[in-house]
């Protein structure tokens, strides 16, 4: 117990470190920018992992969460004179009361069915979104109001660093908390057999909602904090291609690992940035390096690196 | 194990640290005796028809400039970066351009969507920023950098009605697209039909993908009184509506398309249905057809020349517009004979009677487009080409 305890707490350590240090060597504020992404993407890919690294349930319609939350932020100041905090949280509310309602019958599904199923939420959200032009501005999005809080305007590249960094490692602790409850349990028993867990009285159903609404308000709070940070939102947020990408994301890092769906939202972040040198091939570029990755390290990145290392000292 | 794992997590967050520094390293900046102009295109992506003949046109013009000794004797040194059209990603980029590139002023920014994620970058940093997309927001209200060079939405709506006027009719359907350039449009033309005694009768939509309108044709079709039809809307829609158009014999009712469309790919979809369909365009379309003592005709000729030899491709208006905007811009740079920000934004805005592809244009603090309707030739397709309407018909 002792040992896991540290684990988690030098997990955290490390990245609160890694966070304090970064911006002693960014040398502009788009560096800054960057990070948030990173930060923010990594918060929705954690939520995700719960679901599928955890509780081994699918959902290709994650990023209909994610806009919940950014346009929650969006409408709820601007047509409804909601503050925008209130906001974040309604958007987490909605989204987990969306999961739950939802989540009810179609978790039942399995493997393509339940994929194709979520993929059809994901598919509905960002219509709904893209049609509703009256609220959500159409196809085209809509600004969100600066986040106020206390009276001061929060702005600028470098304070939402902090506030997304801060935002992730209360996203990584309570995901690694997680593991050592009975819920983290129950989740480990059903990703690896549902039946067993049913036969050692998992109460099956029930947990799986549960990881499908936390992962839900995971990227709801990712989405507000993404709309506000950049003042903007529109229904691509919501829409298939960002749902894939957030799964490109949790399997790229490793399925299961906290740590990786951070280093796997880095990669997917940062990477696009660094290839554009590249120019015309920047896309060729990528792929080959997802295919190549996925081809050798098919657990992903972070638990295939911990099996070298492991194997190394041996 | 666990002890292993400890290391492990740490070296992973490590290899993320170590992947963000040397980034920073690779894009070290260079300084030297160049002006920076920065640019964020959909080169790929759905937009790519919008981003890649932008990309091209600024390249050329840019190599152009430079050749005849750039501006102020400093040498243009042009960057762009591509968005895939998507919005937060072209936010990015915009920081980009601004915190770590340090441009001086930005042209660019192709879709509507990634224009509005763009300006708060902009008028934050206070850069001046020329955009190629087309909705009437970009300017409407006028914010001091920004300012963009293609028509907007509204005044594609205001010449077909202007035209429907002429024609002394009163009773229209309007079918639109729900994609970002169907839906701005149909609120344009909604918001702006009463002052030219128009009443949109009824009012039918369809998705960016569908492949069939015959519903809401025969729907149309059924209303009475119903003397014109519009259809805002870009891509192939607009194509598969005049088709079903065609296919339900409604050609007799008079149709018009929107300058979303404007493009010689439209007839070659739709085909011997496009016939008598008209539509507001850029002088660009019809250069070579235009009356020699047209103002406008040398300038868009050159262009077209120009476009067509160097990348063998047939120009689009939307290339025209990343001309208009780097001459505008190159233009400012020339009068304040500086390369300072905000210099430039005073010049941008002090542009009179720059003759453009897109059609003549005189800005001013309340007016950062500067077109008026004259801009739009009404045409109309005959023969498989398009004809110029005398105005009045």
């Amino acid at each position: 117990m002792m040992t896991r305890l540290n684990r988690r707490s030098v997990i955290l350590l490390a990245l609160a470190t890694m966070m304090a240090l970064l911006p002693l060597v960014f040398p502009s504020s788009y560096y800054f920018r960057v990070a948030s992404l990173v930060w923010v993407s990594a918060l929705a890919a954690i939520g995700l992992n719960i679901l599928m690294g955890k509780a081994g349930q699918v959902s290709l319609g994650h990023a209909g969460f994610f806009g919940i939350g950014a346009y929650a932020v969006a409408i709820g100041p601007a047509h409804l004179g909601v503050n925008a905090l209130a906001a974040v949280g309604i958007g987490a509310l909605l989204s987990g009361l969306l999961a739950f309602l939802v989540g009810r019958p179609i978790l039942r599904l399995k493997g393509h069915y339940l994929a194709i199923a979520t993929l059809g939420l994901g598919v509905l959200i960002a219509m709904v979104i893209t049609t509703e032009s009256r609220w959500t501005g159409g196809p085209d999005g809509m600004p969100v109001a600066k986040l106020v809080l206390f009276g001061w305007r929060v702005s600028g590249s470098d304070t939402w660093y902090w506030i997304t960094a801060g935002l992730l490692l209360i996203g990584t602790w309570i995901a690694l908390n997680l593991d050592d409850t009975p819920t983290g349990r129950a989740f480990r028993a059903l990703h690896d057999s549902e039946t067993a867990a049913r036969v050692a009285g998992v109460a099956v159903n029930r947990f799986k909602l549960q990881a499908f609404v936390i992962a839900a308000v995971y990227a709801s709070v990712a989405g507000s904090a993404l709309a506000m940070m950049n003042g903007f939102v529109n229904p691509d947020q919501a829409g298939f291609l960002h749902s894939v990408e957030l799964v490109t994301m949790v399997v790229l890092g490793g399925l299961g690992s906290i740590v990786g769906s951070i280093v796997g939202a880095a990669v997917l972040v940062v990477l696009p940035q660094v290839l554009t040198v590249f120019q015309e091939y920047e896309h060729f570029m990528l792929g080959l390096l997802i295919i190549v990755s996925m081809i050798f390290m098919r657990d992903g990145m972070v638990p295939m690196l911990a099996r070298l290392i492991t194997r190394g000292r041996r | 194990m666990s002890r292993r794992m400890q290391v492990l997590r740490i070296v992973a967050a490590g290899t993320m640290a170590a992947a963000i520094s040397s980034f920073s390293a690779m894009t070290a900046a260079w300084a030297a005796d160049t002006i920076k102009i920065g640019s964020v295109l959909s080169m790929t992506g759905p937009a790519s028809f919008l981003g890649d003949p932008e990309d091209k046109t600024l390249k050329i013009y840019v190599d152009k400039i430079n050749a005849a000794g750039g501006v102020d004797g400093k040498k243009i040194e042009l960057v762009v970066y591509d968005d895939g059209g998507d919005a937060n990603k072209a936010r990015t980029f915009a920081t980009r351009l601004i915190e770590d590139d340090k441009v001086v002023a930005m042209v660019g920014g192709s879709t509507t969507g990634t224009t509005m994620a763009m300006i708060p970058v902009f008028e934050e940093a206070q850069i001046p920023f020329i955009s190629f997309a087309g909705a009437v927001e970009i300017i409407d209200p006028v914010r001091k950098f920004v300012f963009k060079t293609p028509h907007t939405d509204k005044m594609a709506c205001e010449k077909i009605f202007e035209n429907i006027k002429q024609r002394n009719f009163t009773k229209i359907a309007m079918i639109s697209g729900t994609d970002g350039f169907g839906a701005s449009m149909r609120a344009q033309c909604v918001k702006v039909a009463p002052a030219y005694g128009v009443q949109i009768v009824v009012e039918e939509t369809y998705g960016p993908r569908d492949s069939d309108m015959t519903a809401q044709l025969t729907k149309i079709k059924n209303t009475p009184g119903i003397q014109a039809v519009v259809n805002p809307g870009f891509g192939q829609g607009p194509a598969i509506v005049t088709r079903n158009y065609a296919q339900l014999g409604m050609s007799s009712t008079p149709f018009y398309q929107s300058h979303g469309v404007a493009s010689k790919s439209f007839i070659d979809l739709a085909g011997a249905a496009a016939e008598g369909v008209r539509l507001p365009a850029a002088a660009l379309l019809v250069g070579d057809k235009l009356p020699d003592n047209d103002p406008q005709k040398k300038v868009v000729v050159d262009y077209k020349t120009t476009y067509e030899t160097t990348t063998k491709q047939p120009v689009s208006t939307f290339g025209g517009h990343a001309y208009d905007g780097l001459s505008i811009l190159i233009a400012a740079m020339d009068r304040a004979n500086s390369s300072d920000p905000k210099k430039v934004r005073d010049e941008i805005e002090n542009t009179k009677e720059f003759v453009g592809t897109g059609g003549i244009v005189t800005m001013s603090p309340t007016d950062h487009l500067g077109l008026d309707l004259s801009a739009f030739r009404m045409l109309e397709v005959k023969g498989g080409d398009w004809v110029l309407v005398q105005p009045g018909s």
